[in-house]
C-alpha cells in the first residue's frame, strides 16, 4: 500500500456517512470486466476523483475501500454469473503503473478503526481470489503491465501466477517499511514466504528496498513467475491465460450463469432488513439483534430446480444478505459491539437445502454456493464483535445455520419452552448435519466443530454420532454444543446480564480475547494474516514511530525525515 | 408445589412471592437445605419453644409479632424496606440517575461478590454461637441468644433472596455455597477470618454482638446506599433487626459491669474472682480483643475495590446523604492511618481509595458510646476505674498496623516486648478458663447467674421472670 499523491491532507478523520457495499458493473468507476470465452480480464483503472470519501485523489491507480468494494463484487460475479470463465487476468489500465497500493492520504486521514476494517475487507477479497483459484477452477493471473508496489504487489500475490512486464523500469516492491515505517498490511509478508517460497533473507532484503525488484532477478528470487518483454506482452498473457483455462474443471461451454440482481434491502437508523435476514440496531445496548429466517419452501427436487431459482434459491439469497449485513455492520456500526444471532424456521428444510448442495458438489453452482457459505462464515470468524447465539423454540439452528451458533463466542439454548409465551411450543433443538462436518472449514482449515473440540476427539465423535438428530438443550449442553441452557425462568435475566456485562468490558480486550479463542489449532496463511500480521501492524500503527508527530506516517510526503525513538521494544 | 397462599403463610414476605415463579422455585429447592443447615449447624440446646419476635411487615407500626414458637417452625420471612419509587442514586458516577431495579450486567460480578460476603457472615455467627444455649445465665438471655440466631438466619435468607431473584443460575449456586461453608471448618471455612472463631462463653457473645455485629451494621449501612435498589431496601430492613443485636451486647456488658461493681463493693475488693464475678481487667481484655479484631473487618486503610464500588454506585458511605460534599469524591483527599518514618501516623490519599478508613472511623466513634455507658455505671457506683477502647494500632492483623506491635495506649513496642506483655492486654488462658468456669446454666424462671445482673426490663413489656423459653 503505497501511493505518492499530492492531495491536501485532511486534518479531520475522513469518514463518510455510511458505506454501501452493494454495487454492480454498470456502476463501476474503477474496474472493467472484459469477457472472452473462458478468459475474463479484470482491468483496474482507478478514477482519481472517485474516492469513496472526499479528501484525497486516487493517483497512480491507488485504491481505497470504494475500489475494493468493486473488486469484491467483480470476483463474486465472475463466479456466479460466468461459469464459463476459467481464467481471470488481473491487469492495470494505466500506463507504466499497475497499482500503487492503498492510498496513503486516505490512510493518513482515516481513523484507526477505519484502517483496520478496510485492511480486513481487502484481505478477505484477496482470500476470495485465492479461493476461486483453488476451489472453483477460476484461476487468477496477475498481468502486471507496470510497477506493482505495496498493496499493488500484494494484490498480485493473491494471484496464482505473476507476470511482470520487463521494460527495465517496472518493478514489484513492498516499500512500506522503509518509506512509511509500517508493514505491508494485506498479506504480503505472509504470502511471499508461505506461498511463493521466497527465501527469508531475500524476503527481508526485498522488504526494505523502496525501489523494489524487476526483471530476471525478481523471477530468480521467486517474487514473480515471469518477466515478459514489452513486445509480445499481450500475446504471452493470452497464452498463459489459455493454459490455465485448459486445466480448469469448470463446466465446458453451455453452462449458464445466474444473475445476481441488486439486493433488496431497507435500512433505517434502527433496522436493516432483507428478505431472509433482519437486524435490529440497539444503540443503547450496543448490539445488533440479527434474525436469520430459514427457507419458507421445500428445497427444489433437483439441481435443475436450484438453477431455475437462481439468486432466489434460499441458501444463495440468504448468504448474499448475510454477507452484506456483516460488511455493513462492520463498517458502519462500530458502536454495536455485540451481535446476537437468532434463527427462525424449519430445521428440516434447512437440512434439505444443505443436502441438495452437498449431494451435487459436482454442479458448479452448488459448489459455488457452498464455497460462498464458507467465505461468509469466515468473515464472521474474523469479525471483531462479540458473537452470541440465542437458541429458542421455533429456531432452526441446523446444519449450515448451526454454523452461526458454532461461530459464536457463546451460545444460549433455552431449556424447555417459554411458559408464558407459548407453553405448547416444541422445545428448541439444534441439529448437526453434514455441513458441520467438513465443507465449511474456518481459516485454520478445521471445521468449527473440530475447532470447538480441539484435542477432544471423543467429544467430537460423540457429536458426530448425533448427526441428523435434533438435540435438546440438555443433551446439547452435555455434548458441549452450547454454552448455557437457562430455562424459562432464568432466560431473560441470564441473557440480559450476559449481554450487558459483555458490553461493559473493554472492546479492545474483547477483540483480542475472541480472536485468540476462535482460532484454536494450527496456523495457516489465513490465520497468520488475520492474527499475527494484523496484530503486529496494529501495534506498529499505534507506536509514536509511526503515528507520533514525528512518526514516519505523519512525515510522509512532507519532505521531512521521521525521527525515530531508537529503542527496541 | 404448595399453592401461593401457602407461601405467604410459611414465608412472610412483601416481595409478592405468590406471583414469582423464580422465587417459588428458589424456596422449593433452597429452603429444605436451609432447614437442614439450621438443624445441623444451629443451636444445639433442645427447646420446646422460644418467645421470639418474627418480622411480619415493614411498616412503622407493628413490623414484628411476638409469641412462643418452636425454632424449627420460625417463619423466616423476606422483607424489603418500603419501595420509594422516586429514589435516585446518591453518589458515584451515576449520581442522580434513577436507582436500578435490576442488576446491570456491568456490575453483576461486583454486586454478587458484595452480597455473598455479606451473606457469608450472617449464618457464620449462628454457627459460632451454637453451643451457648447450654450455658445461658438466664432464660431471658437464652431467648435473646436465639432471637439473634434466628434473625441472623433471616438475614441469610435476605441475601439468598437477592442471589436467587437477581443473579440467575450463578446466584443460586452461590446461595448453595453459603450453606456449605461453615464457621471453623477445615475444608471450607467462612470467608472472613473473624467468623471462624467459636464463641465459647457469654462474655465473648456480648462482646461479639456489641463489636462484631456493629461492623455488620456499618457494612449494611453502606449497602443501604446502594444504587441496586433491592439490595438497598433489604439492608435497610436488616438494620432494623440488627439494632436489637447490638442492644443485647450493650446491655449484656453493662449488666456484667454492674454485677462486678456490686461484688467489688459488697466484698470491698477489686478481686471478684473468688466471689464468682468477672474482674474489670478481664472485661477490658475481652474488649481489647473483640474491638481490635472487629477493626480488622473493615479491611486495609486503602482499597481500590471499595473505590470502584463507590464510583459505580454499589456501596456508599455511612449516612451518605448527610455528607456535605459532592458525593463523587473525584478530587478530594483523606488522611489515613499509616506507619510513617517508623512511627504510627497518617498519610494523605485520594478520598476514593480511603473509604475503608472513613467507615472504620464512623464505627470507632459509635463504639465509644457503649464504653461511655459502661463507664457511667462505674461512675455512678463511685468507682474510679474506667474501660477504654484500645488504640487503633493495637493487635491488628490487617492493614497498616499489621506488621507492628503497639500497646493499648498506642505506644509502639518491639515484638519481644509484645510477647512478654500481651497477657496484660488480651485474655490469657487463665482468664478464659475462669470465665468459662462461670458459665453454669441457669434455666430456672426468674433466676440469673451470679456473674451478671438481671436486666432492668424484660422483652416486649414482659417481666424478667417470664418464661421466655420452654425447655423439654
Amino acid at each position: 500500500m503505497t501511493s505518492v499523491a499530492s492531495a491536501p491532507s485532511g486534518s479531520a478523520a475522513l469518514r463518510p456517512d455510511r458505506i454501501d457495499f452493494r454495487v454492480d458493473p454498470s456502476r463501476y468507476r474503477h474496474w472493467r470486466i472484459d469477457l472472452d470465452g473462458p478468459v475474463a480480464t479484470l482491468t483496474m483503472d482507478v478514477d482519481e476523483s472517485g474516492g469513496v470519501v472526499p479528501g484525497y485523489e486516487l493517483k497512480l491507480n491507488s485504491y481505497d475501500l470504494g475500489v475494493d468494494i468493486e473488486l469484491h463484487d467483480a470476483v463474486q460475479r465472475l463466479r456466479f454469473e460466468h461459469p464459463e470463465v476459467r481464467t481471470v487476468v488481473l491487469t492495470g489500465g494505466k500506463d507504466k503503473i499497475f497499482c500503487a497500493g492503498a492510498n496513503i492520504r486516505m490512510l493518513a486521514g482515516s481513523a484507526h478503526a477505519w484502517k483496520v476494517n478496510f485492511c480486513k475487507f481487502t484481505n478477505e477479497t484477496r482470500n476470495a481470489m485465492e479461493d476461486a483459484s483453488a476451489h472453483s477452477g477460476q484461476t487468477y493471473l496477475a498481468a502486471l503491465n507496470g510497477t506493482a508496489s505495496g498493496g499493488g504487489y500484494e494484490l498480485a500475490l493473491a494471484c496464482e501466477h505473476i507476470m511482470l512486464v520487463d521494460d527495465r523500469s517496472s518493478v514489484v516492491s513492498l516499500p512500506e517499511l522503509p518509506l512509511l515505517g509500517v508493514l505491508p498490511g494485506t498479506g504480503g509478508l505472509t504470502r511471499i514466504v508461505e506461498k511463493r517460497h521466497v527465501r527469508r533473507d531475500l524476503a527481508d532484503h526485498f522488504s526494505t528496498r523502496t525501489e523494489g525488484l524487476g526483471g530476471k532477478k525478481a523471477v530468480r528470487w521467486r517474487l514473480i513467475d515471469e518477466a515478459v518483454p514489452r513486445p509480445g506482452w499481450t500475446e504471452k498473457v493470452a497464452r498463459r491465460a489459455a493454459e490455465f483455462a485448459a486445466r480448469s474443471q469448470r463446466p465446458a461451454s453451455g453452462a449458464r450463469g445466474i444473475s445476481l440482481p441488486p439486493l433488496a434491502k431497507t435500512r433505517t437508523d434502527t433496522e436493516i432488513s432483507y428478505g431472509h435476514v433482519t437486524a435490529t440496531l440497539d444503540r443503547t445496548g450496543g448490539r445488533a439483534e440479527i434474525t436469520v429466517h430459514g427457507p419458507d419452501t421445500d428445497a427444489p427436487a433437483d439441481v435443475a430446480g436450484m438453477h431455475e431459482q437462481g439468486a432466489s434459491f434460499w441458501p444463495l439469497a440468504l448468504l448474499r444478505e448475510l454477507d452484506d449485513l456483516i460488511l455493513d455492520l462492520r463498517t458502519n456500526e462500530t458502536g454495536l459491539g455485540t451481535w446476537v444471532f437468532r434463527t427462525k424456521g424449519d430445521a428440516a428444510r434447512v437440512l434439505a437445502h444443505d443436502n441438495l448442495l452437498l449431494t451435487h458438489r459436482d454442479d458448479w453452482l452448488a459448489n459455488e454456493i457452498v464455497l460462498f457459505a464458507k467465505r461468509t462464515l469466515k468473515r464472521l470468524d474474523v469479525t471483531s464483535r462479540s458473537l452470541m447465539a440465542m437458541i429458542e423454540p421455533g429456531s432452526c439452528f441446523a446444519g449450515s445455520l448451526l454454523e452461526l451458533a458454532l461461530a459464536a463466542d457463546r451460545s444460549f439454548q433455552l431449556l424447555g419452552v417459554f411458559e408464558d409465551i407459548d407453553p405448547d411450543a416444541e422445545p428448541a433443538t439444534i441439529t448437526v448435519g453434514p455441513m458441520n462436518l467438513g465443507p465449511l472449514p474456518m481459516g485454520n482449515d478445521l471445521t468449527r466443530l473440530r475447532t470447538r473440540f480441539f484435542g477432544d476427539d471423543e467429544g467430537h465423535a460423540a457429536v458426530e454420532a448425533r448427526a441428523g438428530e435434533p438435540t435438546t438443550a440438555e443433551d446439547a449442553e452435555r455434548l458441549g454444543l452450547v454454552t448455557f441452557t437457562p430455562d424459562d425462568i432464568d432466560w431473560d435475566e441470564e441473557t440480559r446480564i450476559a449481554l450487558e456485562e459483555r458490553a461493559s468490558f473493554s472492546p479492545d480486550a474483547l477483540s483480542g480475547l475472541e480472536a485468540n479463542y476462535r482460532f484454536v489449532g494450527p496456523e495457516t496463511t489465513e490465520t497468520k494474516i488475520f492474527g499475527r500480521l494484523a496484530a503486529w501492524q496494529n501495534w506498529i500503527f499505534y507506536r509514536p514511530n509511526a503515528s507520533g508527530p514525528d512518526g514516519a506516517l505523519r512525515k510522509f510526503g512532507t519532505g521531512q525525515r521521521a525521527a525515530f525513538d531508537r529503542k527496541r521494544v | 408445589m404448595p399453592n401461593s397462599a401457602d407461601y405467604s403463610e410459611k414465608i412472610p414476605n412483601n416481595v409478592e412471592l405468590h406471583e414469582d415463579r423464580r422465587l417459588q422455585r428458589a424456596l422449593e429447592s433452597w429452603q429444605p437445605n436451609f432447614l437442614n443447615w439450621w438443624e445441623s449447624m444451629g443451636p444445639t440446646l433442645p427447646t420446646r419453644d422460644v418467645y421470639l419476635r418474627t418480622a411480619v411487615n415493614v411498616g412503622r407500626e407493628g413490623w414484628a409479632h411476638f409469641g412462643h414458637v418452636a425454632m424449627k417452625d420460625y417463619r423466616w420471612g423476606i422483607f424489603l424496606a418500603e419501595h420509594d419509587r422516586d429514589r435516585r442514586i446518591g453518589f458515584g458516577e451515576h449520581k442522580d440517575e434513577p436507582v436500578w431495579q435490576q442488576v446491570p450486567g456491568e456490575y453483576r460480578a461486583a454486586l454478587q461478590r458484595l452480597i455473598v460476603i455479606q451473606g457469608d457472615t450472617e449464618p457464620a455467627s449462628v454457627e459460632q454461637q451454637r453451643n451457648l444455649g447450654a450455658t445461658a445465665p438466664s432464660l431471658y438471655d437464652m431467648r435473646n441468644l436465639f432471637q439473634v440466631n434466628v434473625e441472623e438466619g433471616r438475614h441469610l435468607w435476605a441475601m439468598v433472596y437477592l442471589l436467587h431473584a437477581y443473579f440467575g443460575r450463578e446466584g443460586r449456586a452461590e446461595a448453595e455455597e453459603l450453606l456449605h461453608r461453615n464457621s471453623g471448618s477445615e475444608d471450607s471455612p467462612r470467608i472472613l477470618g473473624a467468623f471462624n472463631e467459636e464463641t465459647t462463653d457469654w462474655l465473648s457473645f456480648f462482646m461479639f454482638t456489641y463489636f462484631t455485629d456493629r461492623d455488620g451494621k456499618y457494612q449494611l449501612g453502606t449497602l443501604k446506599e446502594s444504587a441496586f435498589d433491592p439490595l438497598s431496601r433489604t439492608c435497610e430492613f436488616m438494620l432494623k433487626e440488627e439494632s436489637h443485636h447490638m442492644f443485647v451486647g450493650t446491655t449484656g456488658i453493662d449488666r456484667i459491669v454492674e454485677r462486678t461493681v456490686a461484688l467489688m463493693i459488697e466484698h470491698d475488693s477489686d478481686d471478684v474472682v473468688a466471689h464468682g464475678g468477672i474482674p474489670l481487667p478481664v472485661i477490658q481484655k475481652y474488649l481489647n480483643f473483640h474491638y481490635s479484631v472487629s477493626l480488622d473487618l473493615f479491611g486495609s486503610e486503602t482499597s481500590t475495590n471499595v473505590a470502584n464500588y463507590f464510583t459505580a454506585g454499589l456501596k456508599g458511605r455511612w449516612a451518605e446523604e448527610r455528607r456535605r460534599d459532592d458525593h463523587r469524591l473525584t478530587s478530594e483527599s483523606i488522611m489515613v492511618d499509616a506507619i510513617t518514618d517508623g512511627q504510627i501516623g497518617q498519610t494523605e490519599v485520594a478520598a476514593l481509595v480511603g473509604l475503608n478508613t472513613d467507615l472504620r472511623r464512623e464505627y470507632i466513634s459509635d463504639c465509644q458510646n457503649g464504653v461511655n455507658r459502661w463507664n457511667r455505671t462505674l461512675e455512678q457506683a463511685g468507682m474510679t476505674a474506667r474501660l477504654h477502647l484500645p488504640h487503633i494500632a493495637f493487635n491488628r492483623k490487617v492493614g497498616a498496623f499489621s506488621g507492628i506491635e503497639a500497646t493499648p495506649g498506642g505506644e509502639l513496642i518491639a515484638a519481644a516486648e509484645w510477647e512478654a506483655h500481651k497477657g496484660r492486654w488480651l485474655p490469657t488462658d487463665i482468664d478464659k478458663a475462669h470465665v468459662r468456669s462461670l458459665m453454669q446454666p441457669v434455666h430456672e424462671r426468674g433466676k440469673i447467674a451470679g456473674w451478671i445482673a438481671p436486666p432492668r426490663h424484660g422483652i416486649n413489656d414482659k417481666p424478667f421472670d417470664y418464661t421466655y423459653v420452654h425447655l423439654p
